[in-house]
């Protein structure tokens, strides 16, 4: 059994036609964890035919994932898809993601949008912010990837069991990473398409994601 | 003699101290946190009955004025407090995600 957790904070316009994208596809156990929307997020989301997951008040991103994670886990799934609520994925890619996890044995797949031609990324977000947010991953983590930050990935049963995701923010990325390095898991990245709809994080969304990583560290 | 504000501040530093009693008492202070505040309004108590004791203290620092170091110090304690405090919250922010994500997941686990 296959569950796609979707994280979604006020996204009332746009999570009906992500769940509705994913059932299209066949994958019918979507979780949306709504994080605390003020707005028919939940409303719309189980319209489309979601499990919905709410949150009573706004945790962050990496805390909704843990929710859905465990909510998957406890229902027996073999494998969860990380996959975001505001329509800047494909749900095309789900599938060949999890081939690839299945086809070469691995415990994570994780999105890039570097791998192929298909993401148009905004000039100061391609050659200024991720070439900083990939090096700044990689000091942290101690792997290299060719994209940060990017909110597609597949998890295996056995990786979803080895991590908890203690970083509520979204620090969440560079943590799940780096206890896959330190968990000993197979990992891969894998080519997405990413749509922009709008800018996503900035400069100073970096600065917060390293602020939670040091509080994190202390915290352990 | 003392002055009025010397009177005012050590007597607020022996309450502060008596509060860190009651907390020892009550459990929410270790052992080790009790005697630091002690020590810490003790301290403070002896700086403003003898203003001067921080001139020896400034000239082993190398710094010109006992009331610099003193404002030094101060600085120094108050980042250490700031740190430890954004700790706390912290740990809070997360028990405060555990308490969301049982709500969320409350009577949700039932398999399909």
């Amino acid at each position: 059994m296959i569950f796609i957790v979707i994280p979604a904070r006020d996204e009332e316009g746009r999570i009906g036609r992500v769940v509705r994208g994913l059932f299209e596809r066949g994958w019918n156990k979507t979780v949306v964890v709504d994080d605390g929307s003020a707005d028919r997020t939940a409303a719309e989301a189980e319209a489309a035919g979601a499990i919905v997951l709410r949150h009573p008040f706004n945790r962050g991103q990496g805390a909704a994932l843990q929710t859905g994670d465990e909510y998957a886990l406890a229902q027996g799934a073999e494998a969860v898809v990380h996959f975001d609520g505001d329509g800047q994925f494909n749900p095309d890619d789900v599938a060949p993601a999890l081939a690839k996890l299945k086809e070469k044995n691995l415990d994570a797949v994780l999105g890039s949008r570097f791998l192929d031609g298909r993401s148009r990324v905004p000039f100061f977000k391609k050659y200024f912010l991720l070439p900083l947010a990939r090096f700044v991953n990689r000091l942290l983590t101690g792997v290299r990837l060719t994209d940060a930050h990017n909110g597609f990935r597949v998890l295996s049963r056995r990786a979803l069991e080895k991590i908890k995701i203690t970083q509520d923010g979204m620090a969440h990325n560079s943590e799940i990473v780096e206890k896959l390095k330190r968990a000993g898991l197979a990992f891969a990245e894998f080519p997405v398409e990413v749509t922009y709809s709008e800018y996503g994080q900035g400069a100073a969304g970096g600065l917060k994601i390293l602020r939670d990583w040091f509080f994190g560290k202390i915290i352990g | 003699m003392l002055l009025v504000f010397q009177i005012i501040l050590v007597g607020f530093f022996a309450l502060a101290a008596l509060k860190a009693a009651f907390r020892f008492r009550a459990g929410e202070l270790t052992l080790f946190g009790f005697i630091g505040w002690l020590f810490f309004w003790a301290a403070a108590a002896f700086i403003v009955l003898w203003p001067d004791s921080t001139f020896y203290l400034a000239k082993q620092l190398g710094v010109g004025r006992g009331a610099d170091a003193v404002v030094y110090a101060s600085i120094a304690a108050l980042f250490f407090l700031v740190f430890r405090l954004s700790i706390k919250v912290e740990r809070l922010k997360r028990e405060t995600t555990k308490l969301a994500r049982r709500e969320a997941l409350d009577g949700k686990n039932e398999r399909l």
